[in-house]
């Protein structure tokens, strides 16, 4: 019989991807580019949100959006059509989620030389992308009204990895069952220091609260790059 | 769903690791996923039968999963207790301020070559 060797390696299947989106981000601080992961189930308004917001602020900052999917480039094209900013489709090739490795082939697409913002819209799914980080400088997340006020307690990772979470749809609160204050409370006991802001992409109601959150964290992050 | 996605992470560890080895077959590779950990033991093993066959260094190679328990620790009243059962609540004093202490591995423990 052969003989038979065990080889102990007792290392997180995360550990690699770990250390890419690190090495990731250092680079991107020394070129004074902020990268935002923005996360949400299907359908809760990322790229509505998304046009809304730049709509706001592409006067003040250089921005560029990077769209995953599994497929299609409808996100790309409507991105580009309704803000004018440079927009690429990623296609992660069935898989649920991007990690560094990709988001960095996504980069490696964009002159960076010309962006102080690079928006990545991850692909719609609220376990996945929360597992890998794609290297960002802060995660965004999008909770919609008729989602529920009790998600932060089913998916307790997404939540715990975000910076911000938007509650958006807050126009048609009054016709769900959707109790901000619970839904409040059970996002800050698995994140307490998540920033919650309500907002209506649609109406654009609040877009301005976490732009203004955005282009402060933008101004922050490029300080560091001047003093590297 | 993000099975298939971890599984090559899987691929590419091992495979550094059988190449620092200078090992040129892999028969098992042994796995600890913590019970909350949100990765499904049977779902990890299917895509890993379906990726392992393509890769010389894998073909026919088995995926053993250990699960490792999960429990959450009560600042509280500074005990333990089991976190599936109970989740964010204590069920000792009923307090929130709790923490995971083991549960959410997913790591790889040991390959047999």
């Amino acid at each position: 019989m052969d003989e038979v060797k065990v080889i102990e390696i007792k290392k997180s299947v995360f550990a690699e991807n770990e250390k890419d989106a690190d090495a990731l981000r250092q680079e991107l601080k020394s070129k004074g580019v902020f990268l935002l992961n923005l996360m949400s189930s299907p359908g809760s308004g990322k790229t509505t949100t998304l046009i809304q917001l730049i709509n706001k602020i592409k006067d003040k900052v250089r921005i560029a959006v990077m769209e995953a999917d599994i497929d299609s480039d409808v996100d790309a094209v409507k991105i580009k059509k309704a803000t004018g900013v440079p927009s690429i489709q990623l296609h992660t090739g069935g898989m649920c989620h991007l990690d560094a490795e990709m988001t960095r082939q996504g980069l490696d697409n964009l002159n960076l030389n010309e962006v102080d913002l690079v928006i990545l819209e991850n692909v719609g799914n609220l376990v996945c992308p929360a597992e890998f980080d794609t290297g960002s400088c802060c995660n965004v997340m999008i909770l919609s009204v008729p989602e529920g006020d009790d998600k932060a307690l089913k998916y307790p990772l997404m939540f715990s990895v975000c910076d911000v979470v938007l509650i958006n749809k807050i126009d048609i609160l009054p016709y769900f069952d959707f109790d901000m204050e619970k839904c409040s409370k059970n996002i800050h006991e698995r994140n307490p220091q998540a920033i919650i802001i309500p907002i209506s992409a649609k109406t654009g109601e609040g877009v301005n609260v976490f732009a203004d959150w955005l282009l402060h964290e933008v101004q922050e992050w490029k300080a560091q790059t001047r003093e590297f | 769903m993000h099975e298939l996605g971890i599984v090559f992470y899987i691929i590419r560890d091992v495979k550094q690791v059988a190449e620092e080895n200078h090992v040129d077959h892999v028969s098992t590779v042994v796995m600890d996923i913590g019970e909350v950990s949100t990765v499904v033991p049977h779902l990890l093993t299917d895509c890993w039968r379906w990726a392992a066959d393509k890769e010389p260094l894998l073909q026919g190679c088995e995926m053993q999963c250990n699960t490792i328990p999960a429990v959450t620790w009560c600042d509280e009243c500074k005990r333990e207790y089991e976190t599936v059962k109970y989740g964010k609540t204590c069920p000792h004093c009923n307090s929130d301020n709790t923490w995971l202490l083991h549960g959410n591995e997913v790591e790889i423990n040991s390959i047999v070559v």
